[in-house]
């Protein structure tokens, strides 16, 4: 097997010894030498001891989905998944194991080829101290990779330099163990070996960051000052690092004290409340969950629909339903939260499609809640939250201000003749409020969950009901021409379908374009970024005969939005699904879509 | 309830406090409760006791649950802004109020169902944070809405309305409230307004989580023999230990003779407590413990301040948060702009 810039790499580790860190270091350096690569830890719902693989893929060509199938090149660090791990191996593919001790030649296939560095040994015979011995076993097969894919040892130093800045006397045992596998493999081994890493230009000004990260920054920026959460995987990380961000941009100089409170709550009902109440009392607040969390907010979410207050949630979706699988990736909780809780209810969720997005779409998640009064919802999953995507850099224009909405000042109130906390003023569904202790004698009114007519006042009179139900509804409407557009791909020529996705399937799908028109198949695109939808996607589903609808969830969620919220035939609209907790892959996306093209009476097949 | 509307005109003499307000600028909309509900003497305290500290309606937040109880903040203060919240989640709402804006002054309004039974883990945490707030529950150990059952702090051995037997151990919240941290920890009864009055008036000038159970007996539901929540078997177990007048001022003001002082918050502030029961001491906390248990074995129901931390430090003060409320900061403080961003951005590469 020969190939530049284009394979994937699969690292097979035991979790908790250290691995992860020196994968991401592999991933870095290829970028560093300009050539785009995706990584993927995945990883189970332990501390210690249960296997973990981490996924890079190079490609010159910027393919950042899962490729799929097997890698090119193993890393074979886990003796437990030995057996599964190298029967995946592509054929033609590599095998780097550590050779200290040696295997049975019945455990190795014919059709690859075998790298062995005794990398336990040769730690063993540089480092006194058990835990480093441990550790920088990483750090060595990573100098070996070096050596085989014919890598600029310089960008693996630099990037030690940086990692360990501040800890001088971490940088030396780290670099020496690089040069022990890279000069292991230079003296025993055929370097390179058929896959090369070749200097490039493709990676640009792009950055590599996680999702959750990215989304934390959008808070600072967009100006929370209030967070509260209750641990749950894969959102933690958002919290942690909004924590981390904080400590970074909001200090007060003169005090050293802090413009934000971050509250770890007994539960999510809990988070869900302390984020309502501080934005009632007008703080711009969130807070960070996965499905199961979704599921205790329910009561509250209704609540803050209905009495108005602003709310952000992040949903770094997960595999369900109930614990599901904690550590993979679906987008599986759309319904759930854009119907979220009990009588009618609907909201706002903003889809972003990379970290990028995520930062953008997080800051604007605040504007949207304060202009329109009701929880929005952020919708990330796995994939994008816990791994380093490559994608544009970050901006911000300084010019922009916060957007709170209609909000009355003291001022405002004496000089409004009429102030009701409910009353459609200026007939797009929103109305206008006050923050508790604005004024000595006006604007103040008790919110609450139980009906009351447009001053705010108590009632159960069946008519005020629904006229403040018909209201939100007017209000849902606004909503529409305030969230981001879907973006639109053309097929650039007659297309025999369209194709509608979202979220993290963006990546592969892009591929998958690729793909498809190689075989002749020619799609219009959109992807959906926001609910409730523009108008264009209505028009965008009119205008084919046909619609796939590619997802990472079991029941077609999107599609069954599509269904209801646009009034479509369902029959136009063709389901794309894959949900068995990976990244779904442009392989994938392009097989389903071209088997049906080609066969459009076969049934789909599952995956 | 009554339906005859309250008059718009207010009595040309009624007594103005410091900031010119009457005893009605503190009161809102008619009380729905039955006519003798325990919860409206609550109300009626706390209008008196906000009017007495000269505090500016507005900058009261007051929140609540669900039940009878936490209907009454439509009741007073209808200058204030309420959040009439969830079953049992008021404490959540009201932690993050809190956590926005320091400056306003927070009332929670609870009841038994709602803070002992649904919301007893809510309950739990607000008062383990010490979250800076007012936090009364009306304590009547029986649901009034859903007509009658009994609700966590109903006396084992109690009877309902039906005769039926409550066989259950009861929350006992004060109890709760000292084990968690409280730092002002008080329990009363509706039918002592002399008591409640002052009780409310300190802990809404204390600088911590301040917890008042107020037993507020249901003329509906749990008024009848059998019951230990009944006007009654209150009256006749109760047993005060510090009834105490509020004094504010400078301590040289202080009448010496039999009162003992007490500060609640800062130097001007003081409590004039006269005191009963020599031996009970306001600060030690494990010794309030043990003569509450001591004296529920007993059969009493001992109200009055129970406990006090004379130094308390609230959540504020643990996440060492600004000293401006957090709702204040504009972008200048918050955003931290463009061009660290792009320096953020160059560490990512």
């Amino acid at each position: 097997m020969t190939a530049v810039n284009d394979f994937v790499v699969q690292f097979s580790n035991i979790n908790g010894s250290g691995s992860a860190s020196a994968n991401r270091l592999f991933a870095r350096a290829v970028l560093r030498m300009g050539v785009p690569v995706s990584a993927r830890n995945i990883f189970p719902s332990n501390i210690q001891g249960m296997p973990t693989w981490f996924e890079v893929r190079v490609s010159g060509a910027g393919h950042l989905g899962r490729r799929g199938d097997g890698p090119d090149l193993l890393v074979a660090m886990n003796p437990q998944t030995w057996d599964a791990d190298v029967a995946g191996l592509q054929p033609g593919g590599y095998l780097l194991y550590d050779s200290t001790k040696p295997l049975p030649r019945t455990m190795h296939r014919d059709d690859i080829t075998v790298l062995g560095v005794p990398i336990t040994e040769l730690c063993h015979g540089e480092y006194a101290d058990p835990r480093e011995r441990l550790l920088l076993r990483n750090i060595v097969y990573v100098g070996a990779l070096s050596a085989l894919l014919e890598m600029d040892v310089a960008e693996l130093e630099r990037l030690l330099a940086e990692e360990f800045r501040g800890k001088a006397r971490l940088v030396a045992p780290n670099v020496r163990a690089l040069h022990l596998g890279r000069d292991y493999a230079q003296a025993h081994l055929p370097c390179p070996i058929g896959l090369r890493v070749e200097r490039s230009t493709a990676v640009g000004d792009r950055i590599f960051i996680d999702g959750n990260t990215a989304a934390a920054l959008g808070c600072v920026y967009g100006g929370a000052t209030v967070a509260a959460w209750y641990p749950i995987t894969p959102s933690t990380g958002l919290v942690d690092a909004f924590a981390r961000h904080c400590r970074r941009y909001r200090i007060e100089p003169e005090t050293g004290k802090r413009r934000y409170a971050i509250l770890q709550a007994e539960d999510e009902l809990a988070s869900i409340g302390i984020v309502i109440g501080a934005a009632w009392n007008g703080a711009r607040a969130f807070t960070a969950t996965s499905g199961p969390g979704i599921s205790l907010m329910q009561e509250y979410l209704g609540f803050a629909y209905f009495s108005e207050i602003p709310a952000v949630v992040f949903d770094v979706q997960r595999a369900g339903p109930s614990t599901g699988m904690p550590t993979r990736t679906q987008q599986s909780d759309l319904l759930a939260c854009a119907y979220a809780s009990h009588g009618d209810t609907k909201h706002v969720l903003l889809i972003p499609d990379d970290p990028r997005e995520a930062f953008e779409f997080a800051a604007l998640a605040f504007d949207l809640a304060d202009r329109l009064q009701t929880p929005v919802f952020v919708m990330l999953d796995l994939d994008m939250a816990m791994n380093d995507w490559l994608c544009d850099p970050l901006v911000w224009d300084d010019a922009r201000r916060m957007d709170r909405g209609k909000v009355m000042t003291a001022q405002a109130l004496d000089d409004t003749p009429v102030f009701g906390r409910y009353r459609d003023v200026d007939g797009d569904g929103i109305p206008y409020r006050t923050y508790p202790g604005t004024h000595p004698s006006r604007g103040a009114f008790v919110s609450r969950g139980t009906t009351r007519d447009p001053f705010g006042r108590y009632t159960e009179d069946g008519p005020t009901y629904v006229d403040n139900m018909e209201r939100l509804l007017r209000k849902f409407e606004t909503a529409k021409a305030f969230v981001p557009a879907p973006v639109g791909r053309p097929a650039g020529g007659p297309a025999v379908a369209g194709v509608i996705y979202y979220g993290s399937t963006s990546p592969a799908m892009q591929e998958a374009f690729g793909i498809l028109a190689h075989q002749g198949i020619a799609l219009d695109a959109l992807r959906v970024r926001a609910f409730p939808f523009a108008q264009s996607v209505a028009e965008f589903i009119d205008a084919h005969d046909r619609v796939f609808v590619v997802e990472q969830n079991r029941d077609a969620q999107l599609r069954m939005l599509l269904v209801a919220e646009c009034g479509v035939d369902p029959s136009r609209l063709t389901p794309v699904l894959h949900y068995d907790g990976t990244p779904i892959t442009a392989r994938f996306i392009a097989q389903e879509i071209a088997a049906r093209i080609e066969h459009p009476s076969v049934a789909p097949a599952r995956r | 309830m009554t339906y005859l509307p309250k008059p718009k005109l207010h009595h040309p003499d009624a007594t103005v406090n410091a900031i010119g307000f009457t005893r009605r600028d503190y009161e809102s909309a008619v009380s729905t409760l039955c006519a003798g509900c325990g919860h409206d003497a609550i109300s009626a305290a706390i209008v008196q006791a906000c009017f007495e500290l000269d505090l500016p309606p507005h900058r009261v937040a007051k929140l609540s649950g669900i039940g009878c109880s936490s209907k009454t903040p439509q009741y007073f203060l209808g200058a204030a802004h309420g959040l009439n919240t969830l079953h049992g989640r008021m404490p959540s709402a009201l932690t993050g109020a809190n956590l926005a804006n320091r400056d306003l002054i927070y009332l929670a309004i609870s009841g038994d169902g709602d803070s002992a039974s649904i919301g007893l883990g809510h309950f739990a945490h607000i008062i383990r944070r010490g979250v800076h707030m007012t936090y009364i529950v009306a304590n009547n150990g029986v649901y009034g809405l859903t007509r009658g059952q009994f609700s966590a702090t109903a006396d084992k051995g109690s009877a309902g309305k039906r005769g039926t037997l409550n066989a259950d151990e009861p929350v006992d919240l004060v109890s709760l409230a000292l084990q968690l941290g409280a730092t002002f920890v008080a329990r009363s009864f509706s039918g002592d307004r002399e008591q409640l009055v002052p009780l409310i008036k300190a802990a809404l000038l204390h600088g911590g989580a301040a917890f008042i159970d107020c037993i507020s007996p249901c003329v509906a539901f749990n008024n009848h023999a059998g019951s230990t929540k009944s006007f009654e078997y209150v009256r006749e177990h109760d047993e005060a230990v510090n009834p105490f007048d509020l004094v504010l001022g400078p301590p040289d003001t202080r009448d010496p003779g039999e009162m003992a002082e007490e500060t609640v918050r800062d130097a001007d502030v003081m409590l004039r407590m006269r005191e009963r029961e020599a031996e009970y001491d306001l600060h030690d906390r494990i010794a309030a413990m043990t003569y509450l248990e001591t004296r529920r074995a007993a059969g009493t129901i001992v109200t009055g301040l129970l406990y006090l931390d004379p130094e308390p430090r609230d959540l504020h003060a643990h996440l060492e948060t600004v000293a401006e409320p957090l709702t204040h900061l504009g972008d200048a403080e918050l955003c931290p702009g463009g061009t660290a961003l792009a320096a953020f951005n160059g560490t990512l590469r």
